[in-house]
């Protein structure tokens, strides 16, 4: 193994880490999707406004991370995922960008819109904004509609080196049944961590009554993840992929599941996450360690995602196929930077530990 | 193409302009916030943790939003310039994930524990919090100025034409470019500036109406002092940026100058009215005078561009014609080649790269390397392959122009400002001065607006590049259809501008409230 292959997969699992941290962190829009009807009193709602408050910037810089992350490390999968799904990135930018203002608008004196509009902006933050990063991510299996030619850059009148084939730029991946699956287990995913995360504060909770609300609603919600998460990993495995064999992309049937299989530690990594899942959710459906049960289960879902996310790479697999051409998919090797900024971005990397550090500093003390 | 073009570079315009409107006042209240709770936990005195407590509130309001719209920038640069984040990808992404991972998450995790964490953390852990939020504001302006500033002045890297982009190759130059550590000290005084300003505003306000004295007070002895300092340090960095530009974009000097013909001597125009009729590359004989009026400092822009009174500066007309003598930034003197000779360098270097891939793809080694040093030998221009005239490489003259003197006099007004009232406090004349007042209110849409003003020189002046010679605006943007980005356009338009709305009223509500 040199060097730049390397790091292209050290890179390549950093920044799935990333989008598995983010994912578990989307149990503050999972708190917010609670808002307009499980938190149907003022009490309630200024509660899980008061939770995801404290919690959103971080949410928020890592997604910011994650993409700046993925520019740096694999520009060609920015380039073409964000200059093509032009539609799906944007409407999940405007989502985020109306969470961003509505925690301190919301109950701010002349906030113009209204209370209401505040809250139903980080609703659909929450519900709609977690769904679509779960359909975005889900292209990284499924595909994307693109043409992509590097030396296009040497055509004047049309320079552009990457298309989309459709006019529907990212938003026909919603009729995408595996998409959908993937966006709705995000869904549930933020949804099952937000009750946890409330249920964990029990103790020092003021409306009792909302703590019982979610009580009730969790085995509904964790069931409905559960199976959801399932039926994405049975049909993960069953997928059939493209793979970098002799420099042709070539058809692979259960290349996911052959990418975990002979890898062992990663697979591992999938199996911990899911039992880390089933044991926080076992306990608390039997009424177990309540504090606790939301790490349990936030880290078997930082588990599952991370190997998921490095299978759709690892193993010369294409982590962005080309639906129009196969050929034209992207894969670690082909995608990358250099040689010479992976290894900066390394160096950088090595502060990665120091920053959740004091990350776990602050979530402790404002706990 | 063009609309397309044109409505990318609206929206991204649009973005960044309304991040730039939160963003300063964070970078300099930050500090300045900081600063007042150090006295706080030196002295235990509630008046400071008061005062602390009010502008971190106005800080916090801005916060959000500022962060709400930077978001969008990151992800434009995938959305709507793909191709040049393919072309410079591995180059500019490095500060992007640098800035995500050192200053984001500092700014974001102790913004939580300063706003949030009065009575969960020691006074101690608190007061550090403050100040690394401050910090992480201003380091993640740092890094973003440093890939801003290598847009401008493309350095530490090498073209590879396997894949056919930019890659880095000495990521110190890129940090320590001299043209960055001047942009980074020119755009962070700036708002530090800015913050001070709107502080005394708010603070003349309060003392206005009779309310909050000692605190409007206080404040604004800080607030006089940061500034004044900003400043002096603005004005020495504005005198870098100039010698900067005309080193690296003599086309945005000319335009800041409204300079058409150079001249040895050049003077510097404090202030003028641009002819409209002014064409480029006129007929001397019929020539048209590029003001209509001014009134110009003999011989100073030379002494600002070249740092002699007599130096050359090339006007619009010579950097298109050629044919001087220029010296560059790293002392190199050669003649400047024309427009035209850059075009057909541009051109070779294109069709080079075009060679070599195919010789790749058909294995010809000797074409390669036969391509390979055509294109290493024209690659400086390589950008204009894609300029169609001479004209488009002239930027919006008048708006560059008017941003820039607007900027500069703006600049100085503020440090008559800072003196007045740096004179009025000390002499504790500040309550009599009604008009002083209301001149620190009128202060503060006067500074948004040089701020603003600052960057459209910054940005407007260096088009139709987004690299520098390398990479023009129409090689640079995504595969998208046009009336897509118009809607886009449109709906960012809204929801910024109802955002600000917003943010202004719930801000002026909570300056009306007081501490």
């Amino acid at each position: 193994m040199n060097t730049l292959h390397f790091l292209q997969h050290y890179w390549w699992a950093l920044v799935s880490l990333l989008g598995a941290i983010l994912v578990f962190l989307l149990f503050v829009q999972g708190l917010q999707s609670l808002l307009l009807k499980t938190a149907g009193d003022k009490a309630s709602k200024d509660l899980v406004v008061k939770y995801a408050g404290h919690k959103w910037e971080i949410t928020f810089t890592t997604l910011v991370t994650f993409g700046g992350a993925a520019f740096a490390s694999f520009p060609l999968f920015y380039s073409t995922s964000f200059g093509g799904a032009y539609w799906l990135w944007m409407a999940i930018l405007f989502l985020f960008v109306i969470q961003a203002v509505s925690f301190e608008y919301r109950d701010a004196a002349g906030n113009l819109l209204g209370t209401r509009t505040y809250e139903i902006f980080l609703f659909l933050n929450g519900a709609l904004g977690s769904f679509l990063l779960g359909v975005a991510v889900a292209t990284l299996f499924s595909g994307g509609s693109f043409i992509m030619e590097k030396t296009a850059i040497t055509d004047a009148d049309s320079p552009a080196i990457s298309y989309w084939t459709n006019g529907w730029h990212g938003l026909e991946g919603l009729l995408n049944p595996f998409n959908l699956l993937l966006g709705l287990v995000v869904y549930f995913a933020a949804r099952t961590l937000a009750l946890l995360f409330i249920i964990s504060k029990a103790e020092q909770n003021q409306v009792p009554a909302f703590v019982e609300k979610c009580r009730k609603q969790l085995p509904v919600v964790a069931g409905i993840f559960v199976l959801l998460f399932v039926a994405f990993a049975l049909w993960l495995c069953l997928r059939s992929g493209y793979r970098s064999i002799d420099g042709a992309m070539t058809e692979v049937p259960f290349v996911y599941w052959n990418t975990l299989w002979t890898r062992p530690w990663m697979l591992a990594i999938l199996v911990f996450g899911v039992i880390y899942v089933l044991f926080g959710l076992i306990r608390q459906l039997l009424g177990k360690g309540e504090r606790y049960n939301f790490y349990w289960v936030g880290t078997g879902v930082i588990l599952a995602v991370w190997a998921v996310l490095m299978s759709a790479g690892f193993g010369g697999n294409a982590y962005f196929i080309s639906n129009y051409d196969p050929e034209m998919s992207l894969t670690l090797a082909n995608s990358s930077s250099s040689l010479f900024t992976l290894r900066v971005m390394a160096i950088v990397s090595i502060a990665i530990p120091f920053v959740i550090a004091y990350i776990a500093w602050a979530w402790r003390k404002l706990r | 193409m063009d609309s397309l073009i044109n409505l990318s570079r609206m929206q991204f315009a649009l973005t960044a302009m309304y991040h730039w409107l939160f963003v300063p006042l964070t970078l300099g209240l930050g500090f300045i916030i900081a600063f007042m709770e150090t006295r706080y936990y030196r002295t235990g005195d509630e008046f400071w943790k008061k005062m602390t407590q009010f502008w971190m509130k106005l800080f916090a309001i801005n916060f959000a939003i500022g962060i709400a719209t930077g978001i969008i920038l990151e992800f434009e640069f995938g959305t709507n310039w793909s191709n040049y984040s393919w072309f410079v990808g591995d180059i500019f992404g490095a500060p992007l994930a640098i800035e995500g991972i050192f200053a984001f998450f500092m700014e974001s995790t102790f913004f939580a524990v300063m706003y949030f964490g009065w009575e969960k953390v020691s006074k101690k852990a608190h007061l550090v919090s403050t100040w690394l939020t401050a910090i992480g504001t201003n380091l993640s302006a740092v890094w973003i100025l440093i890939a801003n500033s290598w847009m401008q002045y493309p350095t530490g890297m090498a073209f590879n034409p396997d894949t056919a982009r930019n890659e880095m190759v000495d990521f110190w130059s890129v940090v320590f470019s001299p043209v960055a550590i001047n942009k980074i000290l020119h755009t962070v005084t700036n708002a530090y500036v800015l913050a001070a300003v709107v502080v005394i505003g708010v603070s003349a306000w309060f003392l206005l109406k009779n309310r909050e004295q000692l605190l409007a007070r206080k404040s604004i002895k800080i607030a006089t002092i940061f500034g004044f300092v900003s400043l002096l340090v603005l004005i020495f960095t504005g005198d870098g940026s100039a010698y900067n530009v005309a080193k690296v974009q003599p086309m945005k000097l000319a335009a800041m100058e409204g300079l058409y013909d150079g001249e040895n001597g050049a003077p510097l125009v404090a202030f003028g009215i641009l002819n409209p009729e002014k064409d480029i590359c006129e007929d001397p004989e019929v020539a048209e005078d590029p003001y209509l009026f001014e009134i110009s400092f003999p011989k100073m822009l030379s002494l600002l561009a070249t740092r002699e009174m007599d130096g050359f500066v090339p006007g619009i007309n010579d950097i298109i014609r050629g044919g001087y003598e220029f010296t560059d930034r790293e002392g190199n003197t050669y003649i400047e080649p024309s427009f035209d000779e850059k075009k057909a360098q541009g051109t070779l270097a294109v069709h080079a790269l075009k060679a070599y891939q195919d010789a790749k793809k058909s294995g010809d080694q000797a074409a390669m390397d036969q391509a390979r040093t055509i294109l290493d030998e024209n690659f400086q221009y390589f950008g204009y392959h894609y300029i169609e005239e001479p004209e488009d490489l002239v930027p919006n003259v008048p708006l560059t122009f008017y941003a820039f003197h607007l900027m500069v006099s703006l600049g100085m007004f503020f440090l008559l400002l800072f003196v007045l009232y740096f004179w009025a406090e000390r002499k504790n004349k500040l309550e009599n001065q009604r008009w002083l007042l209301w001149l620190g209110i009128i202060s503060i849409p006067l500074v948004y607006i040089c701020s603003q003003s600052g960057w459209i020189v910054a940005e407007v002046g260096r088009q139709p590049w987004t690299i520098q010679n390398l990479l023009p605006v129409n090689a640079s943007i995504s595969g998208v259809e046009s009336d897509h980005v118009l809607t886009t356009l449109i709906l960012f338009g809204v929801l910024f501008t109802t955002l600000l709305a917003a943010e202004l009223h719930i801000m002026f509500k909570q300056i009306n409230k007081g501490a």
